[in-house]
């Protein structure tokens, strides 16, 4: 059984469908890439997996995750859901945390909330070795300080990492990842990509990583969907995608993505 | 230049917290009884003179901190738990109820203060501190629940609710949890507002004898009964006038202070 089974997934917005029917599946441990740009119902689609589409749209068709149906389930059945199977880390490091609590009572959340869902006592000492041990997961260095932050004291990179070690926290065997390195400078967007893929091979987790762009896609995932307009145009694995695109829009995109890069380089 | 107005607004607050309990417990004369010739004016045996039936003025300006008070706390704790509850609720309800929610608050918001009084003292049994602190309350919830309401939206749509849920945290946690301590400061600072703005209501509605009867004296019925003798003896109108300030302009000193120490981006935190 595949750890997350979508099949002919439909998100209605208030006025017109906004995703029209897609299927597809993530075993464990596999990373599968949705591609395509702003509007193209990438978002959607991670969100519904999740069962958190915002107010006023609704999901139709299948989504299986573990086995359990996610469409059509009130709150209430998800939570237990929510959190042990699927996590999720945000696009926008600025809103990714509670501004007005600090970064270790942040991150106590979810571990308290594991250990309690473990039916595991825990007490200040084993909560303190678990958070420094997230912290060293996501590499982040000085960690007695980053405990005693607040969010605005410490940079965006290390937000978004302890944002991961958050969604991590819970226990999770997919982690959804939206645009989880746009807000960041492209250097920081490197270590955290290389974070992530290191994290995901060694916790053996399953990745949906959600993208507009290309070259990110492509370094950190097996497989990839090429969404426009609501619909899967391409699919397939990164590499034949990549080089061989079948589709128009995708050739466009790899177009568009190519000359950028001879760009820069001629500007060397 | 914002702790200044901190230590004012305390101070000024303060010194009207401290007549108040006094009040309570020691008088420099009987409040009803005659203590010296009618209207005089201020001298050192009577700081305000005496009124037209011969009473202590002072000591009525006291007792006023003390009604003036109590109908600001009142009504903010009242305004405050029912503007938040509702605030909360509407922000987490169906678009419809939401809708008709806040529509509701709009007219209430419209609705002008005193005409509620009125209506509250119409359906109990008369004028009194409770209903008058009913009226205001009700009044400041309606403001507060609209603001509560944007400002539990506003965190609603931030990405680590919504990371949250995703990592299973139910609704009521993440209310106690992220929403009313994100709120918090902006709704604090709206109460104390608020609150100045309740006892200058206070002063309006006994001001018409809607407020508390005598012999509680409240500022507002104070300037009320000195109108008369306002060309012979014009302390009558100053004292509890300058009272009523003195304890508007602090409150409001000290809910600006009290916002950019609630910050911790802006404050020392």
């Amino acid at each position: 059984m595949s750890l997350l089974q979508v099949e002919n997934l439909r998100v209605h917005g208030p006025a017109r469908e906004l995703v029209h029917g897609i299927s597809f599946s993530v075993e464990s441990g596999e990373r599968l890439g949705l591609v395509g740009e702003s509007g193209s119902g990438k978002s959607l689609t991670a969100m519904s997996v999740v069962g958190l589409l915002a107010n006023g749209l609704r999901a139709e068709g299948s989504v299986l995750l573990d086995g359990h149906q996610v469409i059509g389930q009130s709150d209430r059945a998800l939570v237990p859901l929510r959190g042990s199977v699927a996590a999720v880390v945000f696009q926008d490091p600025r809103s990714a945390l509670d501004p007005l609590m600090r970064l270790g009572e942040q991150l106590a959340l979810p571990i308290r909330r594991r250990a309690r869902r473990e039916g595991r006592a825990l007490d200040a000492a084993t909560l303190r070795a678990e958070q420094l041990r997230w912290l060293d997961r996501v590499s982040i260095a000085d960690p007695e300080r980053i405990l005693r932050s607040w969010p605005h004291e410490v940079s965006g990179g290390q937000r978004q990492r302890v944002a991961i070690a958050m969604a991590l926290a819970c226990g999770p065997r997919l982690l959804i990842a939206d645009e989880p390195t746009t807000a960041l400078d492209v250097t920081t967007q490197a270590e955290v990509l290389d974070l992530l893929d290191d994290l995901a091979r060694d916790e053996g987790l399953a990745l949906l990583f959600i993208s507009h762009d290309l070259p990110v896609v492509a370094r950190i995932t097996d497989r990839v969907i090429v969404m426009q307009h609501g619909r899967a145009v391409e699919e397939g694995p990164v590499g034949q995608v990549f080089t061989r695109p079948q589709d128009e829009y995708t050739r466009g995109l790899v177009a568009a993505a190519r000359q950028l890069e001879t760009a820069v380089r001629g500007m060397r | 230049m914002r702790r200044t107005s901190l230590w004012i607004g305390a101070i000024l607050v303060g010194i009207n917290v401290a007549v108040a309990l006094l009040t309570l417990v020691w008088l420099p004369y009987d409040p009803t009884a005659m203590a010296g010739g009618r209207l005089q004016p201020p001298s050192w045996a009577h700081w305000a003179g005496t009124d037209r039936l011969g009473r202590d003025y002072f000591t009525q300006v006291m007792i006023g901190a003390r009604i003036a008070l109590t109908v600001g706390i009142g009504a903010a704790a009242l305004g405050g738990l029912i503007g938040t509850t509702l605030g909360v609720l509407s922000a987490f309800a169906q678009r419809g109820i939401d809708d008709a929610l806040a529509a509701t608050l709009d007219i209430l918001i419209a609705f002008p203060t005193l005409l509620l009084a009125m209506l509250v003292v119409a359906a109990s049994d008369g004028a009194s501190l409770g209903t008058a602190i009913l009226a205001i309350g009700i009044a400041m919830s309606a403001i507060l629940a609209r603001l509560v309401r944007i400002l539990t939206k506003r965190v609603l749509a931030q990405d680590y609710i919504t990371a949250a849920r995703c990592s299973g945290l139910g609704w009521g946690r993440i209310v106690l949890v992220h929403v009313l301590p994100n709120i918090a400061p902006t709704v604090l600072v709206a109460i104390a507002l608020q609150f100045g703005l309740a006892v200058i209501a206070e002063a309006s509605l006994s001001y018409l004898g809607l407020g508390a009867p005598p012999p509680n004296a409240s500022w507002g019925q104070l300037l009320q009964s000195a109108q008369s003798t306002v060309y012979n003896a014009p302390i009558g109108v100053i004292a509890p006038g300058l009272a009523l300030m003195a304890l508007v302009l602090g409150i409001n000193f000290l809910a600006d202070g009290l916002r950019d120490l609630l910050d911790p981006e802006r404050g020392a935190a």
